[in-house]
């Protein structure tokens, strides 16, 4: 670690000093995890009789439907906010600037609005205009519509980041507009955004747990009702644990998809030459890679 | 227009709720994510690590279940009884603890943009640690972390919303009032929508008159 910006090999005294801070560090880290055990044991969240609703397999059905129905949600949307971010991004970069302007705006607006705000208006909003919908609907489209512009400046900025050569080579060989896009731009796009994409995708799934609060039956939803049920002896503490567990572990898998997916781009030399960006050696978040990208889309607040 | 200026009392009231969700969350985001920032960038690797857990850890968790810990699962725990001004902190503290990771992340790739040959040549000048960091990488950093430190805090804006879900007065949570009051729930989302959509175009805009102005020369 000698070439850090902020700090020079240590010496003898700093090596003190950066054990005595490691030192601290353990015991603050300790404290922490003492406390909330502490916590658990003194309010009885180990006993048995907390734990017992989990010992029935029924309870464990629900637990793997209610997974299902959050995969569900986010399977669709995933799917969905890609075609409308595709169908967006093409509006954004169209020659026209009847196509290219209302796309724009459409993008910004999406884009600025909380999706809760957006399942609200499908879910509370348009029964009064006479519309029914759904609460898994209301989950979906507004995944979809939160998403899919986000990820419509995402493809935006990498086929913006392409050295202009590729689209002029496209066009000198007699493709079409369409042929230079579909054949030339977008392949490399998507290949330099991918790590990106993905990331995009993890958030989507984060947010399925919105779901929750306009009673969408997901994960959720099915642990503040089991923790609910005084029969069992509320087991909030325990379902939260498990339901936390079960969610973490999968954006988890969805994000080391998208590490190995970044790594392996980064191995292929190609990728870096046709992304155009200068790639740094250490690792590269999602935002830095974004941001690297040239266009009105660097720093976008996607990945939040 | 009526939905409005007929409830001007609650479209105050959520709208000061958002913005306290928005300014002690932020707050608490800042303080927690510096720490876990300088930790990711510490030369003691127990404290890397432990940062690194953090983030990655908190970073795959929806926003929603954090608040759920924070309102379901740790009242309970720590025999908290769920009054207005408890659930607000526990939903401060839900916004902070996971708006820090991106914090974090945010001031550690600014850090990490200034060029080491920067802090070698003033090291070589014979700069002191504290001269290094106050006149050399950190006014480099800081210019660097400022427009995406706007991206998370238009985020964070955007993130309060969730604190509806949990009984906690923001502009979220207006359309229940609201539709108590007998008016149209349909008009008072369009508002929120635009009132939100007023906002952070209000901060992007702040965040590209900021990125402008303090652009790196390099």
């Amino acid at each position: 670690m000698s070439s850090s910006v902020l700090y020079d090999v240590p010496g003898p005294r700093a090596i003190v000093r950066n054990r005595i801070l490691g030192v601290i560090t353990v015991l603050v880290v300790a404290a922490v995890i003492g406390f909330f055990v502490w916590r658990l044991a003194a309010t009885g969240q180990f006993s048995a009789e907390k734990w017992a609703a989990f010992t029935y397999t029924n309870v464990w059905i629900q637990i793997g439907l209610a997974t299902l129905r959050t995969l569900g949600a986010f399977a669709v949307a995933a799917v969905g906010a890609l075609a409308l971010g595709f169908i967006l991004a093409l509006g954004r970069l169209s020659l026209h600037r009847w196509v290219r302007w209302p796309a724009g705006a459409l993008v910004e607006v999406l884009r600025a609005i909380p999706v809760l705000i957006f399942m609200f208006l499908l879910y509370y909003g348009l029964p009064v205009l006479g519309i029914r919908m759904e609460p898994y609907w209301a989950v979906v489209i507004a995944l979809i519509a939160y998403n899919g512009s986000v990820l419509a400046e995402v493809i935006r900025a990498g086929v913006e980041s392409l050295p202009r050569g590729q689209s002029e080579a496209g066009y000198a060989i007699g493709l079409r507009k369409s042929g230079v896009m579909r054949l030339i731009l977008l392949p490399q796009a998507i290949r330099a955004m991918l790590p990106v994409i993905i990331a995009q995708l993890v958030v989507t799934l984060k947010d399925t747990a919105l779901g929750f609060i306009i009673t969408y039956p997901e994960l959720l939803f099915y642990a503040r009702f089991i923790g609910s049920q005084s029969t069992l002896g509320s087991p909030i503490v325990p379902a939260t644990i498990i339901v936390g567990a079960i969610y973490i572990g999968l954006c988890l898998i969805l994000s080391a998809i998208a590490t190995l997916v970044e790594r392996r781009l980064r191995r292929s030399a190609r990728t870096t030459r046709v992304a155009g960006a200068n790639q740094p050696t250490q690792e590269v978040t999602d935002t830095e890679l974004i941001a690297m990208q040239k266009g009105a889309g660097k720093y976008d607040a996607q990945g939040l | 227009m009526g939905v409005i200026t007929d409830n001007l009392d609650l479209w105050q009231e959520t709208l000061i709720g958002t913005l306290i969700l928005f300014i002690a969350g932020g707050l608490v985001a800042l303080i927690l994510g510096t720490i876990v920032g300088a930790m990711r960038v510490s030369p003691i690797p127990i404290a890397r690590a432990v940062g690194t857990v953090y983030v990655n850890t908190i970073r795959n968790t929806p926003l929603t279940l954090v608040f759920f810990a924070f309102a379901f699962a740790l009242p309970p725990l720590l025999g908290l009884r769920l009054t207005a001004p408890v659930s607000l902190t526990l939903a401060i503290f839900a916004l902070g603890i996971y708006t820090a990771t991106y914090v974090a992340e945010t001031i550690r790739s600014g850090i990490n943009t200034v060029p080491v040959g920067q802090a070698e040549a003033a090291r070589a000048l014979g700069l002191t640690f504290g001269q290094v960091m106050s006149q050399v990488v950190m006014p480099q950093a800081f210019r660097s972390v400022i427009p995406p430190m706007m991206s998370v805090f238009i985020a964070l804006l955007k993130n309060t919303t969730v604190a509806a879900g949990f009984s906690v007065v923001n502009l979220g949570s207006i359309r229940s009032y609201m539709s108590e009051r007998g008016e149209n729930q349909f008009l008072v989302i369009l508002w929120v929508m635009a009132i939100f959509v007023a906002l952070v175009l209000l901060l992007s805009w702040a965040q590209r008159a900021l990125e402008n102005r303090w652009k790196v020369a390099r």
